[in-house]
């Protein structure tokens, strides 16, 4: 099943908070995963396990390096 | 045909470990390679590690780890019948480190060989000992962890080496009326070969990200099947201790397991990835230390490269 943009977001938002303790207002698109949000690569694996769970996406590690900002996860798991 | 007899079960008797005399700090590394005591922290959990000199080798390690478990244990150097060294950086592929080890500790003739499961070793090879006693094979076992991975690592990849460390760890392996070292559960993954590799005797190479996945997401079911396959509740756990590949992997595994009142070993921080000889190394210490009660329940999981993983719980002497 497909999901909006903004539910992704939104997802992608509290997974963040729960992993790495950012708050989720402040996972917006244009945001990098490493130099806004402050994300190691390591938290950035965790991140890739939960967005598969949630929403049913596989984001394999070779793919993650290419996926720096919050759009790009967006747009990944959208395709 | 005839069988030996063969006992109810197999324990521990005794642990020893040996770390070399070497410290080298987060500060040290920061001084070689462009990274920082908070990096190293944040990412691996490590605040120092030790390092061997030119000077001391894995034989020479697994023997003093060795020699004193087997002092520990009260038993003589004769009572030992099979000597089993997990290991996977000695510099020399022959001979084996467990005859050579054996000799030096006056252990006469014994069946002596060496586990390559890589970071797996010392659970593979506990669990090679279990059987070996309760089957009849051998009286006591001398199980010994020891690496020196500080000759695999190269000194100006800040990827490595500051994870990697040396040290050993062993264990004294007897029989006993009720069983105190429970099935070993083992498995590997072959096809992720590639992940974790030393090939054609230069550095050690490894894909973190690729690790941490699978570390994260698959191995905390085989910890819990080996207490399954014991019968063991993790509520009953007095400690977990899992290889100490990163503070982080640790951390995560142990959440999964679900023991929140189990100590989780944290010897890491003190230590580095000391492979094989994390588990034992981190049991003795913490046995030490006091914090592992006789007859304090275990569940120990190593994993690594092969990829190959082990597991099985124990019960402290």
């Amino acid at each position: 099943m497909a999901h909006s943009e903004q539910e992704i977001l939104a997802g992608l938002g509290e997974i963040v908070d729960e992993i790495a303790g950012v708050p989720a207002d402040q996972v917006t698109p244009e945001k990098s995963f490493v130099d806004d949000l402050d994300i190691d690569s390591l938290s950035m694996v965790e991140i890739a396990v939960a967005a598969q769970d949630k929403f049913g996406v596989e984001i394999p590690d070779d793919q993650l390096k290419d996926l720096k900002t919050v759009q790009d996860v967006i747009t990944f798991i959208q395709k | 045909m005839n069988l030996p007899p063969s006992p109810p079960g197999a324990r521990i008797v005794a642990f020893g470990e040996h770390q070399p005399s070497g410290v080298v700090t987060n500060a040290d590394l920061a001084e070689r390679v462009d990274t920082s005591d908070e990096w190293i922290q944040s990412r691996v959990g490590i605040k120092e590690r030790r390092i061997a000199g030119p000077d001391e080798s894995v034989l020479d390690m697994a023997v003093a780890a060795g020699g004193k478990a087997l002092a520990a244990s009260g038993l003589a150097a004769d009572d030992i019948s099979l000597v089993i060294v997990a290991t996977c950086t000695g510099l020399d592929q022959i001979p084996n480190v467990s005859a050579s080890a054996a000799a030096r500790l006056g252990i006469t003739a014994p069946g002596a060989f060496d586990v390559n499961a890589a970071c797996a070793g010392f659970c593979y090879a506990l669990g090679i000992a279990n059987d070996a006693v309760r089957g009849g094979s051998a009286g006591h076992v001398l199980v010994i962890g020891a690496e020196k991975l500080s000759d695999w690592i190269d000194w100006t990849d800040r990827s490595t080496c500051v994870i990697f460390a040396d040290g050993a760890g062993a264990a004294v392996v007897g029989p006993s009326e009720a069983p105190q070292i429970g099935p070993v559960v083992w498995g590997s993954s072959g096809e992720r070969a590639d992940k974790i590799y030393l090939r054609e005797h230069k550095y050690l190479h490894q894909e973190g990200q690729a690790v941490f996945r699978w570390t994260t997401t698959e191995l905390s079911a085989v910890a819990l099947t080996a207490l399954e396959r014991a019968g063991v509740a993790p509520e009953e756990l007095t400690a977990f201790v899992p290889h100490q590949a990163n503070l982080r992997i640790v951390e995560a595994i142990a959440r999964k397991v679900g023991a929140p009142q189990a100590l989780i070993a944290r010897d890491i921080v003190t230590a580095g990835n000391t492979s094989s000889a994390s588990i034992p190394l981190a049991l003795s210490r913490m046995v030490g230390r006091g914090e592992l009660p006789s007859g304090s329940t275990v569940l120990t999981l190593g994993y690594g490269a092969g990829l190959t993983y082990a597991a099985q719980v124990l019960r402290v002497p």
